[in-house]
């Protein structure tokens, strides 16, 4: 009961923090090193900071309260660790990656992932050069933030509509992966405004040059995600139910039908 | 669902990525096919020229090679887990059909 008031909270704090501005188009990969003004990394950095902390808290509780739930935590990990090494062409002729939190905000709650994600950021900006340690606070907020809160509140939204199962996964990861990138034009259009139009303007820049580079990429993640959570479906429907993925008691035909 | 027709399922899923990633490669010419954040590097010069970058990476890859190691590495340790998991929940599945009695 308090993780779920704990994420409605964070859910109106994230609301809150993204309506600044939000026009409607994607963009692309992370802000590199240094291209951020050093007011904007401390703000980002103290922004993304709480939600940290309670995927902390989130991931402990999981964990004591069953401690077989390692291992699917380290799979969903693990899914988002390989899923942004692959820089995939899209039709812009420029290359992207997906973010692969989505998977683990459906099992895992998003503030769990807020966790995760922001491993994987620390490690490509440490060894890979990808991304940066200064900007390390903006880019969690929009892979490890947004991405899985949209993805959560996509998939909970779904089923509560009671759509098919395989959609609510695609919508939620897809539309994670969407405004991820989202996230990061804005933030990148608040830092550095047009000139003239001002942060509209510039939004509307940084949006457009990548526009559609990141919808195959997000329908692909769609898809992968839908394939892992297929599998752990048809090997692990315990784990599923024990994390109210899926309700406990489904039908046969429910059960045949993901 | 049959188990072949789940398996059908998820070919179907592998294969709509393949075509998604491969499409571009084929229909999009004279492509160089560079990192988006290049290009958002270009973006925020030609907002603001004025703007220097304030903090360089500690450590840039010394190559493109190394720098191909190191995504290949982060892909295979993410890719092996997941196999492994996967593995192991199938292993673990097939012993409790097998025992019904087996705890979990």
């Amino acid at each position: 009961m308090t993780a779920r008031k704990q994420y409605r909270m964070l859910g109106i704090y994230a609301f809150l923090v993204t309506s600044l501005a939000l026009p409607d188009a994607a963009y692309a990969m992370h802000i590199m090193e240094g291209f951020l003004p050093r007011q904007w990394c401390l703000l980002w950095i103290i922004i993304t900071l709480p939600f940290f902390i309670i995927g902390l808290r989130s991931i402990r509780r999981t964990v004591t309260l069953n401690p077989r739930l390692k291992m699917l935590l380290a799979f969903a990990g693990a899914f988002a660790f390989a899923l942004s090494a692959l820089k995939i062409p899209s039709v812009t002729g420029s290359c992207s990656h997906p973010t692969g939190v989505g998977l683990g905000a459906i099992l895992f709650g998003p503030a769990a992932m807020s966790v995760l994600g922001s491993i994987v950021l620390i490690f490509q900006a440490l060894l890979l050069a990808h991304g940066g340690i200064t900007t390390i606070g903006a880019n969690a907020f929009s892979m490890a933030v947004v991405g899985p809160f949209i993805a959560y509140g996509v998939y909970k939204g779904a089923m509560r509509l009671n759509l098919p199962r395989w959609l609510a996964v695609f919508g939620a990861a897809m539309l994670g992966n969407l405004t991820t990138y989202i996230t990061t034009s804005l933030q990148l259009a608040l830092a550095f405004p047009d000139v003239n139009g001002g942060i509209a303007l510039s939004f509307a820049k940084f949006t457009t040059i990548f526009a559609f580079t990141q919808v195959p990429l997000a329908i692909s993640e769609g898809l992968l995600t839908l394939l892992i959570f297929n599998l752990i479906y048809t090997y692990s429907k315990d784990d599923l139910i024990q994390l109210s993925v899926i309700p406990q008691e489904v039908s046969t035909h429910e059960q045949e039908s993901v | 669902m049959s188990k072949n027709q789940f398996n059908y399922v998820n070919l179907l899923l592998i294969m709509l990525v393949v075509l998604i990633t491969v499409f571009p490669l084929v229909y999009v010419k004279g492509a160089d096919f560079g990192g988006a954040d290049g290009k958002a590097q270009e973006a925020i010069i030609e907002l603001h020229p004025e703007y220097k970058p304030w903090f360089n990476n500690i450590w840039e890859t010394p190559s493109g090679e190394v720098e191909s190691l190191l995504f290949t590495l982060q892909g295979a340790m993410g890719a092996g887990f997941v196999c492994y998991y996967l593995g192991y929940l199938r292993g673990k599945k097939s012993q409790k059909e097998c025992k019904p009695d087996a705890p979990n």
